[in-house]
């Protein structure tokens, strides 16, 4: 009787999920750059960097919202492990070490998500801060170990797989960075499209009605906060090991605050704003820090304040439109043209 | 008979106030037990206190005869206590499929679950048509909750609240605020839950609370002023003095 209902609904749900049209013309772009823009690999594997760290913000803030000015914290930890690793000879292979990196960085994640979830959003701001900065100082103070505010010195990697030496021109690393990137998105796409990513969706919206449905509100936040850092913990290891270097800077507030620019400029909450975002970030710093070397945050200040004002009640809503867009013209919207009801059209 | 939920001495103080004042309530299994009083009489307090959204300043909440009164609320939800609220707490951005559907898994451990798409559990779809039909909600189960109409918002803050299979439903003005024609649908479909869940409701109406419940308690001034079965408090003169010498004079 109601399986007629039960099957359109699970159409329903898995269309939701499927891969859109823009979406594969994003990554076969992606792809493209790898051959196209060759001499272009060493802007485009910051932006990759970015890009991957983006990604990790927009888990907690655009589908958990837990804003952060100091995700900085596992960027920077995760990039200061992955240069001791190659440093010292512990793990010299680059994808191994990744992996070690973003797992200590998860680590520090779950132990400083319970100071991090406490209180309400101005709290976490300034805890999330607080946390980079007091990392920022203790690395600081362990100059025998981290270089001090010289940096790390001598950080020398195996080729990524024992197969592909990094190369001076930054093709290697570019490839190395974007697969790195695609990995990852693959997985943050699968935990936002998950059960458990639409309960961190349902108590971002409303937490005390995501705990009267049964859901540990907190246990949750954990989880995600955890993952998050493990994100950001791997793209920071990727910026070293791309670069060869580490220093003091991976834990800076402006660390934190570009990643935010990024991710706002982008738009939060359907994955592909860190990116886009962190694609425009980048290109508009490089463009307009070639015209007036000085001034170039006086432009990117510029912008967000255009982008807020656009976006008026929230600065994650801008995109919405060209969300809609989406939605339209994908395989979602097929569905719903054809299914019995047609909410689409009636939608404000 | 051994009650299901009962309290004991609960008491609930915001600063000098005893919102919540030593109250004891017993309420048996299968029970349909309307907590009724003036405003300001502190009916949604022990709500919030039964479901762990306050924590008592003293006194305890046993379920089953075990002590839940310093679990977490959502740990309470997983024990048999749903409720719905008086004023809607819904997902605006979510649709009532993924509403329910969040209920559902969680009920059923999946909700956890982040290598797995959702809607691929054939189990908790089933479940969730199942309360899309009977809450009369299948013409707008695609549309974001925020635009839904209000009567059907007040639908599905009592299908999530059933989502969750509870032993003990917690209703808080189930038909507060939804006009008069939608009206009696919620009220049927209150009226047609199971007879093991045990309900208790707080409701203004009275005509409400006395064709529906088989037990009603009194609460004045955060204090069980009386209770008893509804004709037995409807004769009371003393419940007429405070209460429905109030309801029947306006």
């Amino acid at each position: 009787m109601a399986q007629p209902l039960t099957n359109e609904i699970a159409r329903y749900l898995a269309a939701r999920v499927r891969w859109h049209p823009l979406e594969i013309a994003f990554w076969l772009a992606a792809l493209a750059s790898i051959f196209l823009l060759t001499n272009k690999h060493l802007i485009l594997t910051e932006i990759a960097v970015l890009a991957l760290f983006a990604l990790s913000l927009d888990l907690i803030l655009g589908y958990s919202g837990i804003i952060s000015l100091g995700h900085a914290a596992y960027f920077g930890f995760g990039g200061y492990v992955a240069g001791l690793l190659a440093k010292h000879g512990i793990v010299t292979e680059p994808v191994l070490a990744l992996i070690v990196s973003g797992l200590a960085a998860a680590v520090l994640g779950f132990v400083t998500s319970f100071l991090v979830l406490r209180g309400s959003d101005l709290t976490r701001l300034m805890v999330t801060l607080g946390v980079s900065l007091v990392l920022r100082e203790i690395a600081n103070q362990l100059d025998w170990l981290t270089g001090g505010a010289d940096g790390l010195q001598g950080v020398v990697l195996a080729p990524v797989l024992g197969l592909f030496p990094f190369d001076i021109a930054g093709h290697v690393a570019y490839v190395y960075s974007l697969i790195v990137l695609f990995v990852m998105f693959l997985l943050a796409r699968r935990i936002v499209n998950s059960p458990f990513g639409l309960s961190l969706r349902s108590l971002k919206g409303n937490p005390l009605r995501a705990s009267a449905i049964g859901i540990p509100v907190n246990g949750r936040l954990v989880a995600i906060y955890t993952v998050a850092a493990a994100y950001a913990g791997v793209a920071g290891a990727l910026l070293t090991q791309t670069t060869q270097f580490v220093s003091l800077d991976v834990f800076s507030f402006e660390r934190s605050a570009d990643v935010m620019l990024a991710l706002v400029i982008g738009g939060t909450g359907y994955l592909y704003g860190g990116l886009i975002g962190s694609i425009l970030f980048k290109l508009m710093q490089d463009y307009i820090a070639n015209l007036t070397p000085q001034y170039w945050q006086f432009w990117i200040g510029l912008v967000l304040v255009l982008l807020v004002l656009v976006g008026r009640d929230r600065m994650t809503n801008w995109t919405t439109p060209i969300r809609g867009l989406f939605a339209r013209i994908g395989p979602r919207g097929d569905h719903l043209a054809e299914g019995a009801q047609a909410p689409a059209a009636d939608r404000p | 008979m051994a009650p299901v939920l009962e309290t004991v001495g609960l008491v609930k103080r915001f600063g000098g106030i005893a919102a919540t004042n030593d109250v004891s309530l017993r309420i048996e299994k299968g029970a349909r037990h309307a907590l009724i009083g003036p405003n300001g009489a502190g009916k949604t307090t022990i709500i919030n206190l039964l479901t762990g959204i306050l924590r008592p300043t003293s006194g305890k909440i046993l379920l089953d005869n075990e002590d839940i009164t310093a679990i977490e609320p959502h740990q309470r939800v997983h024990r048999g206590i749903a409720r719905t609220f008086q004023i809607n707490q819904l997902f605006g951005e979510l649709t009532p499929i993924e509403t329910i559907g969040l209920a559902v898994s969680e009920r059923m451990g999946t909700g956890r679950h982040w290598w797995r798409l959702v809607g691929r559990k054939p189990e908790v779809i089933d479940d969730v048509v199942a309360l899309i039909e009977q809450f009369r909600l299948t013409d707008v189960m695609y549309h974001p909750t925020a635009i839904l109409p209000y009567g059907k918002q007040r639908l599905l803050e009592i299908a999530v609240a059933i989502a969750c299979r509870p032993r003990v439903l917690l209703l808080d003005e189930p038909a507060a605020g939804v006009p008069d024609a939608e009206r009696h649908e919620i009220l049927a479909t209150v009226e047609a839950l199971p007879k093991d869940v045990t309900v208790l409701l707080i409701e203004h109406d009275m005509d409400i609370v006395f064709s529906f419940a088989d037990h009603i308690s009194v609460l004045v001034n955060g204090a069980l002023f009386t209770e008893g079965k509804p004709d037995e408090v409807a004769r009371d003169p003393r419940v007429k003095a405070v209460y429905l010498g109030e309801a029947i004079d306006v």
